[in-house]
């Protein structure tokens, strides 16, 4: 577990380094998710504990979100004033996008005959 | 009479410790997303009961019940907000387990990319414009399916609020989250990749939360689409915005 946490760590460190001396407009942790993939090549397999911090970070990856969106109450007065063109805005294209995007993506694989025989349930 | 005043002066101290250590808005976060979990669960796993926005809306009204500020609020609660970076390098697990899947489908992932990423920050300037919305609140909001620190950094570049934009990066990943089911059942589109991956690129990490609840193979495909968008959206909304 100790291995996964530091292995997690080191690459994000990685990537917050390269960010900072390169300049480069990419997060770090983003960065760190390529050496972490390069380390996984390399190792070829997931080690077990990895696997298990990943199964329970990834499944409340949301709760991550909550400290960023709390602060939604700095912009109270800001929201009240412009609501509705801020709501219709997210609203509509949010829908727009995902409509747009997985269309777009399933049309592509329709052209190249990429489909998989696994249907989704 | 004397006694009641020895104990409030006790509680106003107690108060006093509680706002200094990290340890009562660190639990208050936690406690505050088991409640939101357990009402989304109790509603049968509905996505329109979205833990995220239960615990975002006990917590505002908590703090600004009590008169706490958000940066004393942040102080505990940036323990869960650190955990943001290692958990995007742990992307790399469900990627690699899907890497030959993600390299096959290499040209639907980026033409998709291109198309979301323009709907993306065109519709949600071009809505706000014409509604009238003023033009901070447009530059804040363009980068806003972009995941929260990027996007940050886009809006500060071109002249937005970040901290607004944070708060708008937030509400579209939870409107995504609630409406990416029922949205996509009803266009019919049936493949895990392209659910995940159109989830994503809308609706960042809170999306690909979304995604890794329902199916292992939505999450990968979110969370590539979600480093993906984060990456174009940084190039596009600069170059967008000009028009302006």
């Amino acid at each position: 577990m100790i291995h996964a946490i530091l292995a997690l760590l080191v690459c994000q460190l990685l990537g917050e380094i390269l960010v900072r001396s390169t300049g480069i407009p990419i997060p770090g942790p983003v960065l760190g998710t390529f050496f972490m993939l390069g380390a996984l090549a390399a190792v070829r397999e997931v080690p077990e504990a990895l696997n298990s911090v990943a199964g329970t970070l990834l499944s409340h990856l949301s709760l991550l979100f909550v400290p960023a969106g709390v602060g939604v109450m700095l912009h109270i007065a800001r929201i009240r004033a412009e609501w509705l063109p801020l709501l219709l805005a997210l609203l509509v294209s949010t829908t727009l996008t995902i409509a747009v995007t997985a269309l777009v993506f399933a049309w592509v694989v329709r052209r190249m005959g990429l489909q998989e025989s696994e249907p989704a349930a | 009479m004397k006694d009641l005043g020895a104990d409030t002066g006790e509680l106003d101290l107690l108060w006093v410790y509680l706002q200094q250590e990290p340890l009562l808005w660190l639990t208050a976060t936690l406690g505050a997303y088991v409640i939101g979990h357990r009402l989304h669960q109790a509603a049968g796993g509905s996505p329109l009961v979205n833990s995220v926005a239960v615990a975002i809306a006990i917590l505002v009204a908590v703090l600004l019940f009590t008169g706490t500020s958000y940066a004393t609020y942040f102080e505990g609660a940036q323990f869960v907000h650190f955990l943001l970076g290692p958990a995007t390098v742990l992307l790399a697990v469900p990627l690699y387990r899907n890497f030959n899947r993600v390299r096959r489908l290499l040209v639907p992932i980026l033409v998709a990319l291109l198309a979301g990423s323009v709907t993306a920050i065109v519709s949600a300037v071009a809505v706000a414009a014409v509604l009238g919305a003023s033009r901070e609140t447009l530059l804040s909001l363009a980068p806003k399916s972009a995941t929260t620190p990027i996007a940050m950094g886009i809006a500060e570049g071109i002249g937005g609020l970040a901290s607004l934009t944070a708060t708008l990066v937030i509400l579209t990943g939870i409107i995504g989250a609630m409406i990416v089911t029922p949205l996509l059942n009803a266009l019919r589109v049936t493949d895990w990749a392209a659910r995940g991956f159109a989830v994503g690129v809308a609706a960042h990490g809170i999306g690909a939360a979304r995604a890794f609840q329902v199916n292992q193979l939505a999450g990968t495909f979110a969370g590539i689409a979600m480093a993906l968008n984060a990456l174009l959206t940084a190039l596009l909304v600069p170059l967008l915005v000009g028009w302006l």
